[in-house]
């Protein structure tokens, strides 16, 4: 079990100062000088031994992203982004973040910044998080006022600005392009890649984007050493995750753990197990809205990480956690899932735009059972058509949950579609 | 775009305040890339109106970021938290996406119904609340929630919800946060990590 020593969010429950005085206390700011002081390839190369991968998801190496941007300067300005756009359903880390250690947030970003060669950040927050967005800024005024920000970050010798910027509730601006589109001023969109951001991002400048809790990070791993992080959790899964785990559990929660943890033993250890007890649990979606739904029989055994979750053809995710008991209904749910994406899809590729409305229409229908068999396979296939075959991957967030359920539920749905047929040849008779 | 039916006002001019405000938000940007501001002058204008955005504010903004007009008019309707007509002065928006709906958000928004008398997307006669269902907010750990203005009401059950209701409709201010005293998103039975600190707290 991890250690409270080696947990890096001490305050995200907020019970102690979010703020300058707090967060130094918690060892935030401690030498960040000298962590500069050590150059861009030095940070770069502990981030990359590290093994810290993407907490926004997609789980690609951070240090490795960070070493894609280019290393001369060829007139134009770098950027950080820092994606702060949480809305993948589930997930609810990103905000205890900003509202509870902030300060974890901007002193990763001028340290991330510095290792890209980037003189700015902006952090593109949801804008439903106002509270939120008031916390961080109170955060990152009071690092100018204490020049850990701004000109000569800390005495380093190095500018820094620290910009948020809000948005407006458009869940595909998650999607690092339809982001910067979005922060340039235009409709949340996602580009085509290539060119990638590293090359050509925001403004047509090499640019990165980060999710809060990989930026947040990056300061606590170069202070202990990147073996420190390394050691925790299993190869290629490496360090501490926050889970949040919501849904059919004693008591919802957010927590930081280690990577690799088993799935049974983070419920049972923090939410205070399944309701009416892990025999009462029925299934759970373990990374978010996007990841396939796992059965009990799986989750008696999976452990939270990367490759593990995927070996099991779901994934990490965001590593948020909603449980189902015996008494959710599993149709429903996904297709409330369905529904999300059919409302967020930008429209902007016709297999997602026209793709996920078929898919909500049929998962509707499916719930009732108003349906023949022969149309499960016709539902699969739809998800097939959509999978793969757009610009951006939420087609594939939104074919995932459906092909999960008939992986594992398809009598569930069989059952449905007899029962309501045998109800309707009553009904006839 | 806008429902034509929507009472346009002819002309729209930020206050003194908001004018400085504005200026700040373009000053983040670069040079020449003012138009990134579309989206807090957007906001300014909306929270300056009563909580929605007239095309007069849409003209001005794109007249004061040398935007085409279409170009405001294409990001104020692609983002949902825009309101294009006039709406409450309460938006009361309850999530009903799975974590809440795991957990009831199908009584929050029965109780909302019934406590407001009106249905989703619907504004009360006397212009105090609309109502509306919307989208993961990302508070799901304290679900089922709502989102009011500009707080979070968490942890909400019928109970809860009518009383955060009834205080608005008397004119006063619910408090926000978990309605059932957690203070986050620390687990209620008690903590499970974060217990070691001593330190941590003894250096405050």
């Amino acid at each position: 079990m991890l250690r409270d020593k080696d947990r890096i969010f001490t305050n995200i429950y907020g019970l102690n100062d979010p703020f300058l005085s707090g967060a130094r206390a918690r060892g935030d700011w401690d030498g960040t000088k000298e962590l500069l002081a050590k150059g861009r390839d030095w940070i770069v190369e502990e981030i990359k031994s590290s093994g810290l991968r993407g907490r926004g998801g997609a789980g690609f190496s951070t240090g490795l992203k960070w070493s894609f941007m280019p290393k001369e300067f060829a007139g134009r300005p770098h950027y950080l982004v820092i994606n702060a756009d949480e809305g993948e359903p589930g997930t609810c880390k990103d905000r205890e973040i900003m509202r509870h250690d902030p300060h974890k947030l901007v002193e990763g970003a001028l340290v991330a910044s510095f290792a890209m060669g980037a003189h700015a950040t902006y952090c593109y927050v949801r804008g439903e998080f106002f509270r939120e967005t008031e916390a961080l800024q109170r955060a990152v005024d009071e690092a100018y006022d204490a020049g850990l920000i701004g000109k000569n970050a800390c005495g380093s010798g190095w500018d820094f600005d620290f910009y948020i910027h809000r948005g407006a509730g458009a869940y595909i601006c998650g999607e690092e392009t339809a982001l910067i589109e979005s922060l340039e001023g235009k409709k949340g969109m996602p580009r085509l890649k290539p060119p990638f951001p590293a090359n050509v991002g925001l403004y047509g400048c090499p640019t990165t984007v980060n999710n809060v809790e990989s930026i947040a990070v990056a300061p606590e791993i170069l202070r202990r050493g990147s073996g420190w992080f390394a050691n925790l959790g299993r190869p290629n899964n490496t360090g501490t995750k926050l889970f949040n785990i919501s849904g059919h559990v004693e008591n919802p929660c957010t927590v930081e753990e280690e990577m690799g943890i088993p799935l049974k033993e983070l419920i049972e250890k923090h939410a205070g197990g399944v309701r009416g007890g892990w025999k009462n649990l029925l299934a759970i979606v373990p990374g978010g809205a996007s990841v396939p739904v796992l059965p009990k029989s799986i989750c008696d055994t999976v452990l939270m990480d990367f490759d593990s979750l995927r070996e099991v053809k779901s994934g990490l995710g965001t590593a948020a956690v909603m449980v189902m008991d015996q008494s959710a209904d599993i149709v429903k749910a996904i297709s409330r899932l369905s529904y999300f994406y059919m409302h967020e899809s930008c429209g902007q590729c016709t297999p997602c735009r026209e793709g996920t409305g078929w898919l909500s229409r049929m998962m509707d229908r499916m719930v009732v059972g108003s349906a023949i068999t022969e149309e499960i396979d016709l539902l699969e296939e739809v998800t097939r058509q959509i999978e793969g075959h757009t610009i951006c991957a939420l087609g594939d967030a939104a074919a995932w949950p459906v092909q999960g359920l008939i992986r594992h539920f398809r009598p569930e749905i069989e059952k449905r579609i007899a029962e309501y047929q045998a109800s309707n040849v009553t009904a006839a008779a | 775009m806008t429902d034509q039916s929507v009472h346009q006002s002819e002309s729209f001019a930020f206050t003194p305040e908001n004018i400085e405000r504005a200026q700040a938000a373009i000053a983040k940007y670069p040079a020449g890339c003012q138009a990134s501001a579309v989206m807090p002058l957007l906001d300014l204008a909306q929270r300056q109106n009563g909580g929605w955005i007239p095309r007069a504010a849409m003209d001005l903004i794109a007249d004061m970021l040398e935007m085409p007009p279409i170009r405001v008019y294409e990001v104020a309707t692609f983002y949902t938290m825009y309101n294009l007509e006039p709406i409450g002065k309460h938006h009361v928006q309850v999530c009903t996406n799975l974590p809440c709906w795991l957990r009831g958000s199908d009584q929050i928004m029965g109780t909302c119904r019934k406590v407001l008398g009106i249905g989703n997307g619907e504004t009360s006669d006397d212009g105090l609340f609309t109502l509306t269902e919307v989208e993961c907010l990302g508070a799901c750990v304290n679900a089922p929630m709502m989102q009011i203005g500009d707080d979070y009401y968490e942890d909400l059950d019928a109970d809860s919800t009518e009383s955060v209701l009834s205080v608005l409709k008397g004119g006063g201010k619910p408090n926000p946060g978990s309605q059932t005293g957690r203070k986050s998103c620390e687990p209620a039975g008690g903590l499970t990590s974060l217990t070691e600190l001593e330190t941590v707290k003894a250096k405050e």
